[in-house]
C-alpha cells in the first residue's frame, strides 16, 4: 500500500521505475532459483532412481494392442476375423550386419524374395530403432525353430501377433475394404487427431471400406504393461498391466448367404447389384464385379498383382456400386412418372397417344421409341409396363426441367446416399445450374452452357445428361416401395461395445418422410407390378412367382446411335454395347427387399439383369436356388444365432 | 595503414552492437551448437541450416541496432495495426494445421502474424505511453488493455494458448514498467486465479490433457505424458557431471520428442549435467541483467517501455520453456532463446535484442 501511494507521485517517475525493476529482476533471479532447485532436485537426489531407468532401462512400458473388432453378417457369420501367428522382426540399430543377419536366418527359416522385397519397402517407411517384420505368418515349427536360435542373432525377435483375415476374399472386398501397414499419411492423421499415443505400438490400421470407416470402433484403446527388465533388456517379469479395450464387433445388415447367392448369379459378368431392406435401410448386398482379394492388401501388396489389378481393363478395384455412374435408362420411368404425378403434368389413367417416334414443334429430329411400330395408346400405369420412350419423351417436354429437378431429388438421386462407405460418387441429376457449372470451363462456348429445349425430352427415358449409381437407384426403389420413408442406407446395423456389451444401432428410424400422396406411390407400384405381368417388358421373368414382384428393366446407351441407323449388338464392340439395367422389390404389399442390378454391356435389362433379381428374390423370399450355381456356392459355418440358414428361416 | 583500415572496420561493424550481450549471446551459441550437433544425431545439414539462420539473425541484429529508436518508433502503430489485419485474416482465410489456424498464406510465403505481435505489442504500447506521457491517467491503462486484449483474443482463437500468453504477456510487462498500480496487478492476479474453473471450461480437450498430465505424467504413461516423463529421466539421469558428449542415452535411443527443438535443453542437460545447466542458466542471467542494465539507463519512455518488455519475455521464454522439459509447467510449444533449432523463432528473437542494442546506444552518447 506505501508503494501503492508512491507511484502516482509524478514527480518520482524515475524512482518508480528503478524500484519497478529491481522487483521485476528479483522476481526473475527467484524463479530462476526455482528452476536451479528442480534440477538439484532430478539431477542430485533423485539421480539413483533415473540413472537405473536410463541406463539400465529396467522398466520399459510396453503398448499392449487391443484386438481388432470382428465383422459379422447379419446372422452372425464372421467376415473379418483375427488369428495368431508368429512374426519375425529385425531392429535396423541393434544389428550391425542387416545383409549378413538376414542370410543367416535364411538358414533357419525359408525367406523368399519377396519376403526380402517386402521388407526393403517397410524398411524404407521406418525409422531405424522400430522393429520391421521379416517374415509374416510363421508356422509353430518355424517359430520355434528360431526361438531356439534367437541367442546367436541380437536385434531380431519373434513375435506373436494377430492377423486379419477375410475368409470370403473377393466376395466381402468392396464392402469390408481391408487394413494395411500405418503409413506416413497414416501417422500425420493420427498427429492431427492426437490419437498417435492410442496406435503406439499398432502396425496396421483400416484403410478403405467399413475398416476405414468405422475404424475407431473396430481398433480399441490401447493397454500397456510395466515391465521389468535385466541388462540385456529380455523380460523379468511384469510389475503392472493396465488392460486393452478390445475393438467394437459390427454386425451388418448384409447377408453373407444372399451376397454369395447375387454373386454366383453374376458369374464372371461385370457389373453391381445393391439389395436393400426397405423397411430399414440396411443394406442386404452390395455387390461389384470384378472384384479383387482383400487380403492381398494387409501386409503390403506386392508389385506384380498391384501392376496385373491396377490395369486390368476391367478394373476390379472400382466399387461399381457406390463409385459407378451409368444413364439409368428406363429404370429412370418410374421416378419421372411419379414426378409428373406430383406436378399435376398427368393423372391417373389419362390416356394418351405412345407413337413410334416424337419430334418437337418446328423440328424434324426424331426421338424414337424403342418399339418402332409404338405401343398404340396408354395411361401411365401400362406406359412404364410396356416401356413407352414416347409417352415419356412428351411428360418430360410438358414438365420442363425446372419441374422435374426437384420433385426428383427428393428420392435423393443426384446426391450422395449417405452409405457408411468412403468415396460414394454423386451422380447427376441434370438441372440448368448443372449444365452452366459443367460446361463453365474456358474449353466451352455460351451455346455449351445454355439448356437448350431438347435436352429434357431424352432426360424423360433416362438418357441424357442422367447417370446414377446403382446404389442411388437401389435408394430410390426403396423408397419408393416404402412409401417414401427415407433412410441412408447402411451396411452396418449395429455396433457392440467390447467392453459392457452394450449394442448402438445405426440408423433406427427414417430421417425423413418424402412429400407425395399415397395414392401416386400404390399407382407407380401397381405400373411396375404390370412390367412383371403378360404384356409387360418383364412379363417372362414374372411367371411362377410365389410372391408378388414389382420391377423396372432398362437399358443404357453407352454409344449415340445415328438418326436413321438401328442398334446392332453385333456391329459394336463388347465394351460399346448396351448396359442392362434392372430394378424391383418384393412382395409388392410388404416389400422386404429392393434391388438395383446393372450387368454392363449386355444388352436389353429383360435379359441379362432382370433374371439375376428374379433369382435373387426366389432366394431371398422362399429359399429356392436355381439348380446351376448350387454347387458354386460357398459354404458358411452354422450361423451364431443358432439358425442354419436364416434367409430360409425368413 | 592496413592495420588502422582493419580497426575502424571493426569499429563499424561493432560499433551499433552491445559488446556483453554480444559476448553472452556468443557464449549460448556455442553451447546450442554442441547441443544441436549432438540432439541432430550429428547431422552436419542442421548444423549448416543453424549457421546460415544465426548469420542471418545476426544481420537483423546488427541492422537494428544501428537504427534510432526514435525511427523504429514510428513503426509502431502501423506494425500493431497490420498485426492485427493479418490475424483477422488467420481468422478468415488462415491455413490450418494440426487442428489449429496459426498460418496465413500470403502469395510468397507462409506466414505466423502471432509471432509479428511479440514484438508489435509491446513496440505499440511504448509508443503510446510515450505519445501521453504528460497527461497519463488511468484512461490510458484502459486503453492499453484493449490493445492488448485484441491480438490476444485472436491468437486465443486459433487456438494457440502459448503463443497468447507470450504476446499478453509482453503487452502486460508493458503496462507493468508504465506504472500500473499495484491494485489493479494484486487485484487482477486474484481475479484471475478466481476465473480458473471458468478458463477450464473454455479450454480444448488437448489442453486439459496437457495440464492434467503435468499434474500426473504417470496418468497416460503412453501419451501426453510421456514426453514429460522421459525428459524428466533424461535430465534426472544427467546427474552432477552429465554422461558426457554424444553419450546421453535417452537422446541417442529416440526417448526424446523433438529433442533438437523445444525439448533440446533435456538432450543439454542428459550430457552436461547439473553443472552444465547451471552454466547456462548463468549465461541467461547475465543476458537479462544486461538487458535491465539498458532499460534503466534509457533516456525515453519509449526505451524503457520497449526494453523491459523484450527483456521480461525473454525470461518468460527461458522459464517455460526449462520449466515444462523439467516437469514442472504444462507442454507448451515455446522454444529455448537461442538453443532451439529453427529460424524463425531465432529471427524473431534477434529482431528484440536489436532493438534493445539501438536503445542501449542512444543512452551511451
Amino acid at each position: 500500500m506505501k508503494q501503492a501511494a508512491r507511484l502516482k507521485d509524478p514527480h518520482t517517475e524515475e524512482r518508480q521505475l528503478y524500484w519497478r525493476l529491481l522487483v521485476a529482476y528479483l522476481f526473475m533471479v527467484l524463479m530462476l532459483l526455482l528452476l536451479v532447485a528442480r534440477f538439484v532436485w532430478l539431477q542430485v537426489f533423485q539421480y539413483e532412481h533415473f540413472a537405473t531407468l536410463a541406463q539400465n532401462n529396467s522398466i520399459s512400458l510396453v503398448p499392449v494392442q487391443p484386438n481388432r473388432g470382428l465383422i459379422v453378417d447379419r446372422n452372425g457369420i464372421e467376415l473379418a476375423r483375427n488369428y495368431a501367428s508368429y512374426t519375425l522382426e529385425l531392429t535396423p540399430d541393434k544389428i550391425d550386419n542387416l545383409d549378413a543377419t538376414i542370410k543367416a536366418l535364411g538358414q533357419v527359416v525359408p525367406i523368399t524374395p519377396r519376403d526380402l522385397k517386402r521388407f526393403q519397402k517397410f524398411l524404407s517407411e521406418s525409422k531405424d530403432f522400430e522393429p520391421v517384420p521379416l517374415r509374416l505368418k510363421m508356422d509353430d515349427i518355424e517359430a520355434a525353430r528360431l526361438a531356439a536360435n534367437l541367442w546367436r542373432f541380437p536385434g531380431v525377435e519373434v513375435k506373436a501377433r494377430l492377423y486379419r483375415d477375410y475368409p470370403y476374399k473377393e466376395l466381402t472386398s468392396h464392402v469390408l475394404g481391408y487394413i494395411g501397414r500405418i503409413g506416413p499419411r497414416d501417422k500425420e492423421r493420427m498427429a492431427e487427431d492426437e490419437n498417435a499415443a492410442n496406435y503406439r505400438g499398432a502396425t496396421h490400421i483400416g484403410k478403405l471400406g467399413l475398416e476405414a470407416v468405422y475404424e475407431d470402433d473396430l481398433h480399441g484403446q490401447n493397454g500397456f504393461e510395466e515391465i521389468e527388465t535385466d541388462s540385456a533388456g529380455r523380460a523379468v517379469r511384469s510389475l503392472r498391466r493396465t488392460a486393452p479395450v478390445h475393438g467394437n464387433t459390427l454386425q451388418l445388415a448384409l447377408d453373407i448367404h444372399l451376397q454369395d447367392v447375387a454373386d454366383k448369379l453374376f458369374g464372371a459378368r461385370r457389373g453391381a447389384l445393391v439389395a436393400i431392406d426397405p423397411q430399414s435401410g440396411g443394406v442386404l448386398a452390395l455387390l461389384s464385379k470384378p472384384s479383387f482379394d482383400p487380403n492381398l492388401f494387409i501386409d503390403g501388396i506386392d508389385s506384380q498383382s498391384w501392376q496385373s489389378l491396377n490395369s486390368d481393363w476391367q478394373r476390379p478395384l472400382i466399387n461399381r456400386a457406390i463409385r459407378g455412374m451409368y444413364p439409368p435408362g428406363s429404370t429412370f420411368k418410374p421416378f419421372m412418372g411419379m414426378a409428373a404425378l406430383e406436378a399435376g403434368a398427368i393423372t391417373p389413367n389419362e390416356i394418351r397417344p405412345a407413337p413410334g417416334y416424337f419430334t418437337l414443334p418446328g423440328s424434324s429430329h426424331q426421338f424414337r421409341d424403342s418399339n418402332p411400330r409404338g405401343n398404340g395408346s396408354a395411361n401411365l400405369a401400362k406406359a412404364i409396363a410396356v416401356s413407352s420412350d414416347t409417352f415419356f419423351y412428351k411428360l418430360a417436354w410438358d414438365m420442363g426441367i425446372d419441374r422435374i429437378h426437384p420433385l426428383l431429388a427428393q428420392f435423393g438421386l443426384g446426391s450422395r446416399t449417405g452409405i457408411d462407405l468412403d468415396g460414394e460418387a454423386v451422380g447427376v441429376l441434370p438441372s440448368k445450374e448443372w449444365k452452366a457449372r459443367r460446361f463453365a470451363g474456358t474449353r466451352y462456348r455460351d451455346e455449351h452452357r445454355r439448356w437448350l429445349p431438347a435436352d429434357v425430352v431424352s432426360i424423360g427415358i433416362g438418357q441424357g445428361f442422367n447417370t446414377y449409381t446403382p446404389l442411388q437407384m437401389a435408394n430410390a426403389t426403396a423408397m419408393l416401395a416404402n412409401d417414401g420413408k427415407a433412410f441412408h442406407p447402411h451396411l452396418v446395423q449395429k455396433v457392440t461395445d467390447a467392453r459392457n456389451g452394450k449394442t448402438r444401432l445405426i440408423e433406427a428410424a427414417p430421417y425423413k418422410q418424402l412429400p407425395f400422396k399415397q395414392q401416386h406411390y400404390d399407382y407407380i407400384k401397381q405400373g411396375m407390378r404390370a412390367v412383371m405381368l403378360p404384356g409387360g417388358t418383364g412379363w417372362r421373368l414374372g411367371q411362377g412367382l410365389q410372391y408378388s414382384m414389382a420391377g423396372k428393366t432398362g437399358t443404357a446407351q453407352v454409344v449415340q446411335i445415328k438418326q436413321g441407323a438401328k442398334y446392332n449388338a453385333g456391329a459394336l464392340a463388347e465394351q460399346h454395347r448396351d448396359h442392362s439395367w434392372f430394378i424391383a422389390f418384393a412382395p409388392v404389399e410388404q416389400p422386404k427387399i429392393a434391388v438395383a442390378v446393372i450387368v454392363e454391356n449386355a444388352g436389353f435389362g429383360a435379359t441379362a439383369a432382370a433374371p439375376i433379381a428374379r433369382a435373387l428374390f426366389d432366394y431371398y423370399l422362399t429359399g429356392k436356388l436355381p439348380d446351376d450355381i448350387r454347387g458354386q456356392l460357398e459354404t458358411f459355418p452354422p450361423s451364431a444365432t443358432g439358425k442354419q440358414d436364416a434367409s430360409v428361416a425368413r | 595503414m592496413q592495420v588502422s583500415l582493419a580497426k575502424r572496420l571493426t569499429r563499424a561493424i561493432m560499433d551499433p552492437l552491445d559488446g556483453w550481450l554480444l559476448a553472452l549471446l556468443a557464449g549460448v551459441f556455442v553451447l546450442s551448437m554442441i547441443a544441436l550437433f549432438s540432439a541432430s544425431n550429428q547431422s552436419w545439414a542442421k548444423i549448416d541450416n543453424k549457421l546460415v539462420y544465426t548469420a542471418l539473425s545476426l544481420l537483423i541484429m546488427w541492422l537494428l541496432a544501428r537504427l534510432s529508436p526514435q525511427t523504429v518508433m514510428h513503426l509502431a502503430l502501423p506494425l500493431y495495426v497490420a498485426g492485427v489485419l493479418l490475424l483477422v485474416g488467420v481468422e478468415l482465410f488462415g491455413i490450418t494445421v494440426n487442428g489449429s489456424t496459426r498460418w496465413l498464406n500470403v502469395g510468397i510465403a507462409r506466414i505466423q502474424p502471432s509471432e509479428i505481435m511479440k514484438i508489435a505489442l509491446p513496440m505499440m504500447l511504448a509508443w503510446y505511453f510515450q505519445k501521453y506521457e504528460t497527461t497519463l491517467n488511468w484512461r490510458h491503462y484502459v486503453v492499453a488493455a484493449v490493445l492488448i486484449v485484441i491480438p490476444g483474443l485472436l491468437i486465443l482463437k486459433q487456438p494457440d494458448l502459448g503463443t497468447a500468453t507470450l504476446v499478453m504477456g509482453a503487452g502486460f510487462f508493458a503496462l507493468f514498467f508504465a506504472g500500473l498500480s499495484w491494485k489493479i496487478i494484486i487485484g487482477g492476479g486474484v481475479a484471475f486465479l478466481a476465473s480458473l474453473p471458468v478458463v477450464w471450461n473454455l479450454m480444448h480437450d488437448y489442453q486439459r490433457k496437457r495440464v492434467l498430465t503435468l499434474i500426473d505424467p504417470m496418468e497416460d504413461p503412453l501419451g501426453a505424458g510421456y514426453h514429460i516423463i522421459q525428459s524428466m529421466i533424461a535430465i534426472g539421469s544427467g546427474g552432477v557431471w552429465g554422461k558426457g558428449w554424444l553419450a546421453g542415452s535417452q537422446t541417442h535411443l529416440d526417448y526424446i520428442p523433438e529433442r533438437t527443438t523445444d525439448f533440446i535443453f533435456a538432450v543439454y542437460s542428459e550430457e552436461f549435467g547439473l553443472v552444465g545447466n547451471l552454466l547456462l542458466l548463468a549465461l541467461y542471467l547475465g543476458i537479462i541483467s544486461r538487458c535491465l542494465l539498458i532499460t534503466a539507463r534509457a533516456p525515453t519512455l519509449y526505451g524503457r517501455l520497449l526494453a523491459g518488455a523484450i527483456t521480461l519475455s525473454f525470461f518468460v521464454y527461458v522459464f517455460v520453456n526449462m520449466g515444462m522439459v523439467a516437469g514442472i509447467l504444462p507442454v507448451v510449444g515455446v522454444p529455448l532463446p537461442f538453443m532451439s533449432y529453427g529460424g524463425t523463432a531465432t529471427v524473431s528473437l534477434a529482431i528484440g535484442l536489436g532493438m534493445l542494442m539501438g536503445i542501449g546506444k542512444l543512452q551511451r552518447r
